[in-house]
């Protein structure tokens, strides 16, 4: 029988020659990684489970960046606790302030997230990893801290819906943000619940890296299990030379079994708007340009890679920010940021009136650098626009592309990038 | 263990930055996350909730972020169990993995509503509505999630077992 790219990933880790979905299965680990606000709940189990080591000190991650730079007292203390734990066990992939990066940015870009690896992450967008063809899914902190010690998870093997976009008639301005927001907006918050979501077609092989992480990065947001993309030349050339071990390319079988398989053809979508306070409430960009907003944010583990600050720029160079806008730009990683200096791109944006920060999830989950008050609203290229995601409960949040978010930074509301092209 | 209590009703798709808000998690604590739990969907919840409620939801309830702070704010808020049409995956796994138990009934989740003081049954999944005299039925958990979930959780459940 056939297998998808999904199903082969879980029974090689699991040691079995296939498995099929709804089957329980243990799986070993290559690599684990959690964050300032969840590594202490997991550190706290993971000393009550009497280990003396983590189960292997070079496939643990520990990224200190959703309230680091350190936002307040509490955070410093929970960033500590992180800190010292990476110390005495001697974690390896630890990443101080100032190397430091959005952790679904940093890890790929570090070469720690592979072609068929098994990961998880105290993070829900560690979803993001399956852009590079491994199976990666969010758990919480009691799992992580399972994982930490064992270096093993048990997991239900996923059913898999396949997303095949094809055609070459692409809207302008369309990128791999549209591509997850237009199929979130039809298939719903929970369309792919428990589900793994295989991405395919003609379309998505066009795209960059860049964009594939965008798109794996949201499947969480149709309550995936996972996104995944089968590697290509592409993943292979992304890889190549920040791979630190082995890897090994899977693909879904031509027979493979799929709960359901979607067709889509890639001139349906148009640049997308998810109005508050679902990720589904997508719109075309063209009937939400009459949206009044106060504060624009590019950037995250959605939007923060270079090619995303590069098209931000080619909208922004010249031209001023709005003057009611507070236009805020996160680069993903130090990398990310380096470069984007050297190409002129971060001149272009500060030029602009860009505020530009060191890489931090801040204001994508209401933790700092751009909080919104009471009846705000924020235009922003991350990932949720829940009720209080970014502040205030009555605050708004509108998720876009980074070149909707550029041009609505210049006019004050939300807009297409054809108005200031 | 059968668990009774009075419920507080929320709609569907309540995601985890409702059921405690990330300006909160510069703590871990669970007395100090329980003080704002589900506060943006109703300010009164923290105050007004009592040992021993029940939160019934509608479909995907704990959607979005893998915090396993939410069920830990639920479960010291003194919420003894959970009912929803559905749960998000990642909430389902840590709601379990911390010993809050959860149930899943479609029914249940549509007939009761709010104040209605129910009853249900671990062992058997069956739910009674005291209020209405209505009965729902639950997927019952297998006895080792029940042990675990009256051990407390994963932790506690395994130290338990490598204990013995």
């Amino acid at each position: 029988m056939g297998m998808t790219i999904t199903e082969k990933i879980l029974a090689a880790h699991a040691g079995l020659d296939e498995v099929t979905p709804g089957q329980l299965i243990s799986a070993k680990l290559d690599l684990v990684l959690a964050n300032d606000v969840t590594a202490p709940v997991a550190i706290k189990e993971f000393k009550k489970l009497g280990r003396e080591d983590v189960f292997d000190r070079s496939r643990v991650a520990l990224v200190p960046d959703h309230f680091a730079p350190n936002k307040d007292i509490q955070s410093a203390e929970q960033c500590k606790l992180m800190r010292d734990f990476a110390r005495q066990h001697e974690v390896e992939n630890y990443f101080e302030i100032g190397q430091m990066g959005i952790e679904h940015c940093l890890l790929p870009e570090q070469g720690l997230t592979l072609p068929g690896d098994c990961i998880i992450g105290a993070d829900s967008h560690t979803c993001t990893y399956g852009a590079v063809g491994a199976f990666a899914t969010g758990v919480g902190s009691t799992d992580l801290a399972a994982g930490m010690a064992t270096g093993e998870a048990w997991f239900r093997v996923p059913e898999s819906l396949k997303f095949f976009f094809y055609g070459d008639k692409w809207h302008n301005w369309v990128g791999g943000k549209d591509l997850i927001l237009y199929v979130i907006g039809k298939i719903g918050v929970d369309g792919a619940r428990y589900q793994a979501m295989e991405f395919d077609g003609e379309g998505i092989r066009s795209l960059s890296m860049d964009n594939r992480f965008t798109i794996c990065n949201m499947a969480i947001e149709a309550g995936a299990k996972n996104g995944i993309i089968a590697p290509d030349e592409k993943t292979l050339e992304y890889v190549k030379g920040r791979a630190k071990r082995d890897y090994k390319v899977y693909k879904s079988d031509p027979n493979a079994t799929y709960a359901e398989v979607f067709e889509i053809d890639v001139a349906e979508i148009e640049p997308q708007v998810a109005f508050p306070h679902l990720p589904e409430n997508t719109r075309p960009v063209r009937e939400s340009t009459h949206v009044k907003i106060d504060q624009v944010v590019i950037g995250s583990c959605t939007n923060g890679r270079l090619e995303d600050l590069q098209l931000a720029a080619r909208i922004l160079k010249g031209k001023k920010v709005h003057k009611e806008i507070r236009l805020i730009v996160l680069p993903g990683t130090q990398q990310i940021y380096r470069q984007a200096l050297a190409e002129g791109v971060i001149d272009a944006l500060v030029e602009a009136g860009a505020a530009v920060s060191t890489p931090t999830c801040g204001p994508c989950l209401g933790g700092h650098m751009g909080i919104l008050a009471r009846g705000e609203k924020a235009l922003s290229t991350t990932n949720r626009n829940f009720v209080g995601r970014m502040g205030h409960p009555e605050s708004e949040v509108y998720l876009c592309n980074p070149a909707v978010a550029a041009a609505s930074a210049i006019l004050g509301r939300i807009a297409s990038p054809e108005e200031v092209a | 263990m059968i668990e009774k209590g009075r419920t507080w009703k929320f709609g569907k798709d309540v995601d985890t930055d409702v059921i405690i808000p990330a300006r909160y998690l510069n703590t871990s604590e669970p007395e100090a996350l329980a003080q704002h739990c589900m506060e943006d969907a109703d300010p009164e919840f923290p105050r007004k909730v009592a040992q021993g409620d029940i939160i019934v939801a509608g479909k995907n309830f704990g959607c979005g972020s893998s915090r396993e702070h939410a069920p830990i704010a639920i479960k010291a808020a003194g919420v003894s169990c959970v009912i929803a049409s559905s749960f998000a995956r990642i909430f389902y796994r840590n709601a379990l993995n911390i010993g809050l138990p959860i149930f899943e009934s479609a029914e249940a989740a549509e007939k009761i509503q709010q104040g209605d003081v129910v009853e249900i049954d671990e062992a058997s999944g069956v739910i009674e509505n005291l209020s209405r005299g209505e009965t729902y039925q639950a997927v019952p958990f297998p006895p080792f999630m029940q042990e675990l979930i009256k051990a407390g959780g994963l932790v506690p459940y395994v130290a338990g077992k490598a204990g013995k």
